[in-house]
């Protein structure tokens, strides 16, 4: 692909210049079973054109029957996002002509969506919360995929055709439209990122959508504009399609920021257009101005009759909801007493879940942290797999806590105990007996192995006698050594610093 | 009599991928000013209290469950298609696409 040709400004400069305003278009592929009209599977990944019926290849005298599920599902997402639901609402046909639908029009919703007027707390990495307001969220469908054939690039210039595969067609969308983004200024990029993930969370917490963004589950358009601050006015906006990862929505929006920037200083006014934003260049190039082909004629939809929501329902469905995520992870860290730094660590390293599951089982929290983190976040590194994914259970690690605080094996031998268990050879009981994995009790081989360390140490012996206990350490460590780690360190400094005569 | 003029109806046309030749825009703009003419008669005897229906029949709700049906195979999908490859469906490349 040819490199981009826009000027930009650096993003330091553009915010001294200019106020950017945002604004975000998500789409969420929704997880039921079926279709939103149709009861063709709704399922990724399998033989082209093989999920359809008549209704998804819009085929002459079909009628669509909504999906039931996937109106509870949209009011859920409608609920978690603090809107309100619409007592009565319609499906609109959205008409245009492209192949990725074959109906020649889009079911979806215009006047009434089913939710609007909502708002979301979006919290970025220092703490600082900015609220973002939700001017609704509607019912639609997927369309198609299409993929550009022939010409040297693979990409729609120059294609000679393209093919079409409806398994998509018809799959529920919900589409989450913000109001205007405002006073944001630097942080633009980052709240960016942190919307669209806080909408990916709360989406698959609801259990409503897988939302695998690498599937194209989640899908954002982001709306750019610059203003010189102090102006009310909007400037011109425009739209960068399909952003489908969170970095990648970070760098649209900043790249945006930096080549409206250019471009207003160079005195030519924005283009009102869609964007196609480039992963491998990070930059974006012009799509389509707006045009008449815009002009979508909506109207009600005769095919379906009207969605009718009352108190009863929505309140069972709000009884539903799951405790949403920011304010899950809020408690959790209350509950746990984890430093800012250690939880943020905690979530990221994708254990929070595993690590309350393994406080449930019965360890400390303090216990629970230093096995996730530590020992099983290193396996998992190695093994290249989510720690999760080890087979390590709460059960397990409460098992080797018991076997540690009894003093029978120490966090050394702990690891050894963790090999011979996830290696089928029994309980953390059992491998300790097979593998003679117990620490050395019995003060007499201790004393033995402390003197042996002190003799070959003199030098340290010395500074220890003189003083200098933190000296310890090295003696210690020959000893553990010396009876291959099947020692209690503890135990051993106490003995060392006795045989000295010093006080601990 | 509604204002439709031939622009309108070129708009249309063009919306709609309808290739329309001068006669037939002249033609059809006088047409389609009399069907708006006739419904607009509807808006003089539905007042404010006349909620717009989109659907004849009162009925609101109407759901499926969301259990799986019968699809259609890949050869049953392809039947009425002018052109297919690969297991889909052959269009021309479309340049203004997204």
């Amino acid at each position: 692909m040819t490199a981009a040709t826009d000027e930009i400004l650096s993003f330091e400069e553009a915010m001294e210049k200019y106020d950017p305003v945002l604004g975000f278009e998500v789409h969420v592929e929704l997880n039921t079973r079926t279709k939103m009209f149709s009861s063709a599977p709704n399922a990724f990944g399998d033989v082209p054109n093989t999920n359809v019926t008549p209704v998804d290849l819009g085929l002459p005298g079909v009628l669509p029957v909504v999906n039931g599920v996937a109106v509870e599902s949209a009011i859920k997402i409608g609920l978690a996002l603090n809107c309100k639901i619409a007592e009565k609402c319609y499906f609109a046909r959205k008409n245009y002509f492209y192949p990725d639908t074959p109906k020649n029009f889009q079911t979806s919703q215009f006047e009434d969506p089913i939710a609007y007027d909502g708002s979301i707390d979006i919290e970025l990495a220092d703490g600082t919360v900015f609220t973002v307001e939700i001017e609704r969220a509607h019912m639609e469908e997927d369309a198609g995929k299409l993929t550009h054939m022939g010409g040297a690039t693979g990409r729609i210039q120059g294609a000679d055709f393209s093919l079409v595969d409806y398994n998509r067609a018809g799959v529920p969308l919900i589409e989450i439209v913000t109001k205007p983004i405002e006073g944001v200024g630097s942080r633009a990029p980052e709240l960016a990122k942190a919307y669209v993930a806080a909408i990916r969370e709360i989406v698959k917490n609801l259990g409503v959508s897988d939302a695998r963004m690498e599937r194209g589950n989640v899908r954002c358009d982001a709306n750019v504009s610059l203003r010189p601050y102090g102006q009310e006015k909007f400037g011109t906006r425009t739209e960068t399609k399909n952003v489908n990862s969170l970095r990648a929505v970070e760098h649209a929006v900043r790249y945006e920021i930096q080549r409206h920037a250019a471009v207003l200083d160079s005195g030519t006014p924005i283009q009102q257009e869609t964007r196609h934003w480039h992963e491998d260049t990070r930059s974006t190039t012009s799509g389509r101005p707006k045009s008449d082909a815009d002009d979508y004629r909506y109207f009600p939809e005769p095919d379906l009759v009207p969605v009718v929501t009352n108190h009863a329902w929505i309140e069972k469905l709000r009884a539903e909801l799951p405790e949403p995520p920011a304010e899950r992870r809020k408690r959790l860290q209350a509950d746990w007493g984890y430093s800012d730094a250690e939880f943020r660590d905690v979530v990221n390293a994708g254990v929070m879940s595993s690590i309350e599951d393994t406080i449930a089982a019965g360890v400390s929290a303090a216990v629970a942290r230093k096995w996730w983190m530590g020992e099983i976040s290193r396996r998992a590194k190695l093994a290249d797999l989510e720690p999760a994914e080890l087979g390590v259970t709460p059960e397990l690690i409460v098992e080797l806590n018991v076997l540690i605080e009894s003093g029978k094996i120490n966090d050394k031998l702990s690891r050894d105990v963790l090999d011979g268990v996830l290696a089928g050879e029994g309980t953390p009981a059992e491998v300790v007996e097979k593998r003679g994995l117990a620490v050395v009790s019995d003060d007499g081989p201790l004393l033995e192995a402390i003197d042996g360390a002190l003799a070959a140490q003199p030098d340290v012996a010395a500074k220890i006698r003189g003083g200098k206990v933190q000296a310890v350490g090295a003696i210690v460590g020959g000893v553990m050594k010396a009876t291959r780690g099947q020692a209690d360190a503890g135990r051993v400094r106490e003995l060392i610093l006795q045989r000295l005569g010093v006080e601990g | 009599m509604a204002e439709i003029n031939r622009d309108d109806v070129a708009h249309l046309a063009r919306l709609a991928h309808i290739d329309m030749n001068d006669d037939e825009l002249d033609r059809m703009a006088g047409e389609l000013a009399v069907i708006v003419d006739s419904i607009r008669t509807v808006s003089e005897v539905a007042g404010d209290d006349v909620p717009a229906t989109s659907h004849p029949i009162p009925l609101s709700n109407v759901f499926r469950d969301d259990v799986v049906g019968d699809t259609l195979s890949n050869e049953e999908a392809l039947m009425g298609a002018p052109d297919n490859a690969d297991g889909r469906f052959r269009v021309p490349a479309i340049l203004d696409g997204e």
